[in-house]
């Protein structure tokens, strides 16, 4: 390939192919997302459905063993890395819209909006934001589960879900907000945005045909760098028991029913093994594909 | 110097926001610690209970009271360890955390710097390949899946090193391995990146060529420089270190402060919940002042 030829979008393509790790983790998650989505239908084996032979160890009918209940691994492991990707995916999303929007408004009002909002945020970065986690996931279980009981039961562990991926996504757009205010700040001197302003571009029009185009790379690559934050955080809170409540899983919370079996009698180490190598595979492949997407967005030494 | 003084200035504040909206937040809620007792409690010990705690006042009266005890310091009455108040509990648990907390500090500092530092000049194949191996534990491998792990491994199998509780100086080598690994990695990491910046700019050449020895280069002139970064990181990265630690405590059972937060949680301990998100905010915010004072004193460019 010639890059003296080549649009920024055929370069940038070419540097991300160029890394190894980050190609081998995009296939791997994209193989998680399809094996985590349409598996647990393939095997036909009710995650939640306890059998009569708990503790078994990895055969040939259970591939990852069994757990406490009798419950088979990989059906469990496969729904839990289904919910660990969606609130990656979820939480990044709202992390995406917060993060943008306050950088964007920011950036481009400057002056003393600028200065107070960049100070928020600074303060924001020096709180405990997972405690803040918590306390909302709190205030939703004295709150809303006990009205929703008496109304609409079914729906509480998705609701239960949602309110968690909602509180991660809105503790998570500080560095976002950052990085697109700092662009916004550069962009907005450049001549085709005065050229745009010049001819009466209506500012909507501007924010979206012209900045936004510009700023893609840069969320790209800072969402990328987000959705591992959030599995981890969301795997946190499950692996402490604020998160997911049984029988739901999520990989935290298998990590920590393997980690609650440790003990000196008996090493059941594949409760543990199973999901925790699952867990190091996706941080590693989501890490990969964030650095991949960096060098090419963000080249530093012109490759 | 100003906009520190204003920082300074902003913790008054930032307690009153953090205490009003955890308040509102948890206070507002109808009911109370002492719905799950109703059963069991008759009406007057209800009665009682509530005007101990003064929930029976109105709402606003609970707040300016809680302000109050507040500006004087007091935290308040723990609602589950009936004869503890909130900061009796933080007075027992602090020590314990902020300890494991240091030593994991030093561990991160201890082997982050020296093998960032090494792994930068790119002489030693071992450094090198330590730095990418460290690097890839700390992305790939949380805190909550290397404590088991150590557990399993260095406690279970091999039996060298008790896997629980606290006292024994033994008993502090995973929990602070296990939250010190993750943050060395991120630290071997940053100095590596910076030094290896550093040693092409400028003024490391000019101290080159007037003949310094390569080590004095180095020590002297280069990895000053490259720490600036890393100590401008460690201010958001104690906010991880703090969450890491609930995780630690809860996996080695130690009686710290985290493992009473999380389980205020469970128990609906309104007073402590608020006490420790007050005590945590107010924690961060000074040690990003210190942080921040640090790298002033070192960098000249923005000594005042």
């Amino acid at each position: 390939m010639n890059p003296d030829r080549s649009s920024p979008q055929r370069l940038a393509v070419h540097r991300f192919r160029k890394r190894r790790g980050a190609v081998v983790g995009l296939v791997f998650l994209l193989l998680a997302t399809a094996i985590s989505g349409v598996g647990p239908v393939i095997l036909g084996v009710d995650p939640n459905q306890g059998g009569d032979s708990p503790f078994a160890p990895p055969d040939a009918r259970h591939w990852m063993g069994t757990d406490i209940h009798g419950r088979d691994l990989l059906a469990r492991v496969l729904v839990g890395t289904r919910i660990s990707l969606m609130v990656g995916a979820v939480g990044a999303a709202v992390s995406l819209v917060i993060g943008v929007g306050w950088g964007l408004v920011s950036g481009w009002r400057g002056g003393r909006t600028d200065a107070w909002m960049m100070r928020l945020v600074d303060v924001l970065y020096a709180l405990p934001t997972v405690v803040w986690v918590m306390l909302a996931l709190t205030l939703f279980e004295t709150r809303c589960v006990g009205w929703l009981s008496e109304r609409w039961p079914a729906s509480i562990p998705a609701l239960r879900l949602g309110a968690m991926m909602i509180s991660l996504g809105s503790v998570s757009w500080l560095t976002m907000a950052r990085v697109v205010r700092a662009q916004v700040l550069s962009l907005r001197e450049r001549p085709f945005i005065l050229a745009a302003q010049s001819i009466g571009v209506s500012p909507s029009r501007l924010m979206l045909r012209h900045l936004l185009p510009n700023l893609a790379g840069v969320v790209i690559v800072y969402l990328t760098l987000t959705v591992p934050a959030v599995v981890l955080y969301e795997s946190f809170l499950s692996f402490l028991g604020l998160g997911v409540r049984p029988p739901q899983a999520s990989l935290g919370s298998l990590i920590a029913d393997g980690a609650s079996q440790l003990n000196p009698v008996r090493v059941r180490w594949w409760l543990l093994m199973f999901p925790a190598g699952l867990m190091a595979l996706l941080l590693g492949a989501l890490n990969g594909v964030g650095e991949g997407l960096r060098s090419a967005f963000e080249p530093r030494d012109g490759a | 110097m100003k906009s520190l003084w204003a920082r300074v200035a902003l913790i008054p504040v930032l307690v009153w926001a953090v205490a009003t909206l955890s308040f509102f937040l948890l206070r507002a809620v109808p009911g109370g610690p002492f719905d799950r007792e109703r059963a069991a409690a008759s009406r007057e010990v209800e009665a009682a209970l509530k005007a101990r705690y003064h929930w029976d006042e109105p709402l606003w009266r609970q707040y300016l009271r809680y302000l109050g005890n507040l500006l004087q310091g007091d935290l308040g009455p723990s609602l589950k360890y009936r004869n503890h108040s909130v900061n009796d509990l933080l007075v027992q648990t602090v020590p314990v955390s902020l300890s494991l907390g240091a030593m994991a500090f030093g561990v991160a500092m201890g082997l982050g710097i020296p093998l960032g530092t090494l792994a930068a000049l790119g002489r030693h194949r071992w450094a090198d390949q330590a730095a990418g191996l460290l690097t890839l534990v700390g992305v790939c491998i949380p805190v909550f899946v290397l404590g088991p792990f150590l557990i399993l491994v260095l406690g279970l199998w091999l039996e060298w090193l008790p896997v629980a509780l606290w006292g024994h100086w033994k008993n502090a080598v995973l929990p602070t391995l296990t939250l010190g690994l993750y943050f060395a990695a991120r630290i071997s990491r940053w100095m590596r990146e910076g030094l290896q910046e550093v040693l092409k700019s400028p003024h490391v050449q000019a101290a080159r060529a007037k003949g310094l020895s390569e080590s004095r280069v180095i020590l002297r002139h280069a990895v000053p420089v490259a720490l600036l970064p890393v100590v401008s990181y460690t201010g958001p990265m104690l906010a991880d270190l703090l969450t890491g630690s609930f995780v630690v405590e809860n996996v080695f059972q130690i009686p710290g402060t985290g493992a009473f937060f999380i389980n205020s949680f469970f128990s609906r301990d309104y007073t402590m919940m608020m006490g420790m998100v007050l005590f945590y905010s107010v924690l961060l915010q000074g040690l990003n002042l210190v942080s921040d004072l640090l790298l002033r004193w070192l960098d000249p460019r923005i000594r005042p």
